[in-house]
C-alpha cells in the first residue's frame, strides 16, 4: 500500500466516485439484479405454462412479462454485465492506474441504472412494454398499440444504447493507449483483445437501434411515418435496421465470454493459450462476419430469395472462426494438466450447451426450416442455448474465477459445485423439451394452450427445469453473500494466472498498481509518474512505448447530475417532444461545468507541464 | 531495481498520440454510423417508393449558400487548429471567434433551410427521412457551434493549461467531421431527387 498514491487516487463520495473498479462492481451488481428480476419474470412464464389452460397468469400481463423479460435479458443484463466485466478487469489487465475517461463512464453507469430502474418502474405499474423484445411495427407502431407503453421500451434502448456506446469508447481507448510499456499488442491478452473486438462492434452495430428506436418514438408521437406504409412507409426497415444492431448483438455478449474463456483455460490446464494468433484472429473475423448476418432473422419476409442465400452461406461461415477458437482451447486442455475447480466447470458446460446451439443455428440457418421452424419453441431453445451456454455459464466461471481478485476472497467450492451442477442439469431439462415442442408447432409469446395440443407433459418438464435453475440462481446469491462475509482470504494471485491483474493486491487499490511494470524486461518498472496528482501513462498504439504522461481527472458530481438531467429529457420526451428542447438545457449546463477547468487542479497540472 | 525514468516525457501531446483523440475517433465513428444509417433509411424509402420526390424537392439556394459557408469554414478552422498546435493563445482566439461566427451564421442558414424543404416530417416518409437526416446533421452542428463557444470563453477567461491546445485543436477535427459529413447528405437530399 502506498499512502500517498491512495490519497490521490481515492474517490470523495458516493455520487461522484469515478474510480473504474467501483463503477464496475456498481455495473456488475445492478446488472445482474437486472438478470434475478427479469429470471424471475421468465419463471412467472414456466409457472403460467406448466399445465395447459392455466389462467394463472392472464394475456396482458404475460405479453408484458416476455416483453420485459427479453428487453431487460439483452439490454440491462447481458451487453453491460460484459463491458462492466471490461471496465474491471482491462485497466488491471494492461497494467493501467485507470480506465480513460474515467468520468464519462461514472455517467455511463447512471444512464444505464436509470434506464433499467424505469422498465422495471413501468412494469410495476403495469404499463411495461408488451410487443416483445424486438417490438416490430405495425404491432408496436401508433395504431396498434397506443398509450405509451412501446415508447418506454424505445427510451429504454436509447438509455441502454447510450451507455453501452460510451463504454466501448473507454475499453478501446485504454486497451490501444494506456497499455504498460514493453505490452505489444501481440502481447495483450485475450480478455482485452476480446473487449477491443466488442467494442468496435458496438460502435457500429448500436447506432442502427438508436436510430431505429428513435424513429419508432417519432412515428408514434410526432406523426414520422418510418414504419408506416399508407404514407410511403415500410415496417420492414424497422426489421433491417433492428438485426443490423440484433445479430452483432449476439456477438457483443459471446465474445466477451470467449474471452473469459481464453483467460480461464490456460489457468486451469497450466500451460499457455494453445494458437494466440489463431485465436486474435478468430475474434476480428467473428466480428466481421457478425454484420453480414442480420438478415437470417427475416426469411419470414418477403426479402429475395437471392438475398437469403447470401445470409444462409454467412451463417454458416461464421461457424469456422469459433470452431478454429473451440479446437484452441481443446488442445490447450488436452496438453496441459487439468485442475478441475468451478470456474473450469462453468466454462467446460460451454463446450456442451453452446455446440448444441450452434448445431441448432445451422438448422435454422436454412431457409425452408426456418420458414416452417420460425416463432416457435425451437427458436426460443436454440437462442437460450446459444445465450446462456454461450455467455451466461462462461460469466458464472467469470465470477468464481475473478471474485477473489474483487474482494480478496474465495468463494465456497462445494456451493460452486452444486450450483454448477444443478444449474447444467436444470439448463437441460427446461430447454431441451422445447426443440421438440417448437418442432410439434407451439409459438413463442402464447399465454397458453389447449391440452388437445398435447404439449403439457413437455412444458411441464420446462418448468420444472427452470425451477431448477432458479435454485441454482438462490445458492449462487447464498455462496456471494457467504464468502464476501466470510470466504477464505485470496492472496494476489490463488490461480496461479499469469495477467497481470493477478500482480497486484486483492482488492486492487485504487490506483491498481504501486509499480508498472515493463514487459519483456524482467523487473523493471515505470519511475516518475506524479504521486500527489492523477498522472498516468500513455503509450504508443502498436508498440506500446512510452509515449507522454497526462494527467487525469479528479472526482466530480457533475456526471451524475447530468445523468439525471438526461433521465429527465428522455423520460420528459415519452410525454411531450418538447421536452428535447427544455431538456436538453440542464444537460448543456451539466456536461458544461463537468468539462469546466477547476483553477486548483489546473495549478497543479501546471507545476507537471512539459511542452511537447 | 532497474527502473524507467518517464519524467521527462511531455504531459500532452497532440493528434493520435492523445487519449482523447481516440475518444474523437471513436464518436466520429458512432455518429458517422448514424448518419450513414439515415441516409440508408432514406434511400431504402426511395426504393418502395413509385414517385420520388412525391413532393418538390428541396429549393435549392440555402442549402446550397450553407454547403459554401460550410466549405469555407474549414479555412478559419484549420487556421484555429495551427494555432492551437503552435500554442498560439492570441491567434488561437482570433480564429476561435471566426469559426464560432461563422457556425453560428450556418445555423441561422440551416434554420431557413428547413422553412425550405416543401415537406413536413409528418407529410410522409419521405418527409420523415429528409428530415431526420437534415435534422441529425443539425445536433451535430449546434453541438460543434456549442463547443466552440465554450472554448472560446475559455480561452479568453482562463484558467487555461498547454493541454486546453490539444482540445481546441480536437475541436477543429470535428468541426471537418461536420463539414464533410454534410457533403453527402447534401448531395443525397439535395440533388439526388433532381437527377434519380
Amino acid at each position: 500500500m502506498n499512502p500517498l498514491l491512495e490519497r490521490t487516487w481515492r474517490d470523495t463520495g458516493f455520487f461522484s466516485a469515478i474510480n473504474h473498479k467501483t463503477i464496475a462492481l456498481r455495473y456488475i451488481v445492478t446488472s445482474f439484479a437486472f438478470f434475478v428480476a427479469a429470471g424471475i419474470l421468465a419463471a412467472l412464464m414456466r409457472l403460467q405454462l406448466a399445465v395447459p389452460e392455466n389462467d394463472f397468469i392472464g394475456p396482458d400481463l404475460y405479453n408484458q412479462l416476455f416483453t420485459v423479460h427479453g428487453t431487460a435479458m439483452m439490454f440491462l443484463f447481458a451487453v453491460p454485465v460484459m463491458e462492466a466485466m471490461g471496465v474491471y478487469l482491462v485497466p488491471l489487465m494492461v497494467g493501467a492506474r485507470s480506465i480513460a475517461f474515467p468520468r464519462m463512464n461514472a455517467f455511463s453507469y447512471w444512464v444505464f441504472l436509470f434506464g433499467g430502474v424505469m422498465l422495471f418502474g413501468v412494469l410495476a405499474l403495469n404499463i411495461g412494454p408488451d410487443t416483445g423484445w424486438f417490438s416490430y411495427p405495425p404491432l408496436a407502431g401508433p395504431e396498434h398499440s397506443p398509450g405509451k407503453r412501446v415508447d418506454f421500451y424505445a427510451q429504454l434502448i436509447t438509455f441502454t444504447e447510450l451507455a453501452a456506446l460510451l463504454v466501448a469508447i473507454e475499453i478501446i481507448a485504454t486497451a490501444f493507449k494506456m497499455r504498460a510499456p514493453g505490452m505489444t499488442l501481440a502481447r495483450m491478452p485475450l480478455f482485452v483483445w476480446a473487449m477491443v473486438v466488442t467494442s468496435f462492434m458496438i460502435l457500429f452495430a448500436m447506432p442502427a437501434v438508436m436510430f431505429a428506436s428513435t424513429a419508432l418514438i417519432a412515428d408514434r408521437l410526432v406523426g414520422t411515418h418510418f414504419y408506416n406504409p399508407a404514407e410511403g412507409g415500410d415496417a420492414v426497415l424497422w426489421q433491417h435496421l433492428f438485426w443490423f444492431f440484433g445479430h452483432p448483438e449476439v456477438y457483443l455478449i459471446f465474445i466477451p465470454a470467449l474471452g473469459f474463456m481464453s483467460s480461464i483455460i490456460p489457468t486451469f490446464a497450466r500451460r499457455p493459450i494453445f494458437g494466440y494468433p489463431a485465436m486474435v484472429l478468430a475474434l476480428i473475423a467473428t466480428a466481421f462476419l457478425g454484420f453480414g448476418l442480420w438478415v437470417h432473422h427475416m426469411f419470414a419476409a418477403h426479402l429475395p430469395e437471392l438475398g437469403k442465400s447470401f445470409f444462409t452461406a454467412a451463417s454458416m461461415l461464421i461457424a469456422i472462426p469459433t470452431a478454429i477458437q473451440i479446437f484452441c482451447w481443446i488442445a490447450t486442455l488436452w496438453t496441459g494438466r487439468i485442475v478441475f475447480r468451478t470456474p473450469l466447470l462453468f466454462v467446460l458446460a460451454f463446450f456442451f450447451i453452446l455446440v448444441a446451439g450452434g448445431l441448432t443455428g445451422i438448422m435454422v440457418a436454412s431457409v425452408p426450416l426456418d420458414l416452417q421452424l420460425h416463432d416457435t419453441y425451437f427458436v426460443v431453445a436454440h437462442l437460450h442455448y446459444v445465450l446462456i451456454g454461450g455467455a451466461v455459464f462462461p460469466l458464472f466461471g467469470a465470477w468464481y474465477y475473478w471474485f477473489p481478485k474483487f474482494t480478496g476472497r474465495m468463494m465456497s467450492e462445494r456451493l460452486g459445485q452444486w450450483q454448477f451442477w444443478i444449474a447444467f442439469i436444470g439448463f437441460e431439462v427446461a430447454f431441451f423439451p422445447m426443440h421438440t415442442l417448437g418442432m410439434d408447432g407451439m409459438t413463442r409469446r402464447i399465454h397458453t394452450y389447449p391440452e388437445a395440443m398435447g404439449w403439457g407433459a413437455a412444458n411441464f418438464i420446462s418448468t420444472v427445469g427452470a425451477l431448477m435453475i432458479a435454485a441454482s440462481g438462490v445458492l449462487f446469491i447464498v455462496n456471494v453473500v457467504r464468502s464476501y462475509r466470510r470466504g477464505a482470504p485470496a492472496g494476489d494471485n490463488p490461480w496461479g494466472a499469469d495477467t497481470l491483474e493477478w500482480a497486484t493486491s486483492s482488492p486492487p487499490p485504487s490506483y491498481n498498481f504501486d509499480r508498472i511494470p515493463v514487459l519483456g524486461s524482467e523487473g523493471v518498472v515505470v519511475t516518475g509518474l506524479a504521486e500527489k496528482s492523477r498522472e498516468v501513462l500513455i503509450t504508443t498504439v502498436v508498440d506500446a512505448m512510452p509515449d507522454h504522461r497526462l494527467a487525469f481527472p479528479n472526482p466530480t458530481i457533475w456526471p451524475f447530475l447530468s445523468a439525471v438531467a438526461v433521465t429527465v429529457m428522455f423520460i420528459g420526451s415519452i410525454f411531450t417532444p418538447w421536452a428535447v428542447v427544455w431538456g436538453s438545457i440542464p444537460i448543456v449546463v451539466g456536461v458544461t461545468l463537468w468539462f469546466w477547468p477547476r483553477k486548483d487542479e489546473t495549478r497543479e497540472h501546471l507545476a507537471l507541464e512539459k511542452r511537447p | 531495481m532497474k527502473t524507467l525514468d518517464v519524467s521527462w516525457l511531455p504531459s500532452y501531446k497532440y493528434g493520435h498520440h492523445s487519449l482523447m483523440w481516440w475518444g474523437l475517433m471513436g464518436l466520429i465513428a458512432i455518429e458517422g454510423t448514424a448518419l450513414a444509417l439515415a441516409a440508408a433509411a432514406y434511400l431504402y424509402v426511395w426504393s418502395q417508393a413509385n414517385v420520388w420526390p412525391p413532393n418538390a424537392p428541396p429549393e435549392l439556394f440555402w442549402g446550397t449558400v450553407n454547403v459554401a459557408l460550410l466549405l469555407v469554414s474549414i479555412v478559419p478552422n484549420h487556421l484555429a487548429k495551427r494555432a492551437a498546435e503552435d500554442g498560439d493563445d492570441a491567434r488561437l482566439r482570433l480564429w476561435l471567434v471566426v469559426c464560432l461566427l461563422m457556425g453560428l451564421a450556418m445555423l441561422a442558414v440551416r434554420a431557413l433551410e428547413f422553412t425550405a424543404l416543401n415537406a413536413r416530417w409528418d407529410t410522409n416518409a419521405y418527409g420523415s427521412a429528409l428530415w431526420f437526416l437534415l435534422g441529425l446533421h443539425t445536433v451535430h452542428l449546434a453541438t460543434d457551434v456549442y463547443d466552440t463557444a465554450v472554448l472560446t470563453v475559455l480561452m479568453f477567461t482562463g484558467p487555461l493549461e498547454g493541454r486546453r491546445h490539444v482540445d481546441a485543436a480536437e475541436n477543429a477535427i470535428f468541426w471537418y467531421f461536420v463539414v464533410y459529413a454534410w457533403i453527402p447528405v447534401y448531395a443525397i437530399t439535395y440533388w439526388m431527387p433532381r437527377l434519380g
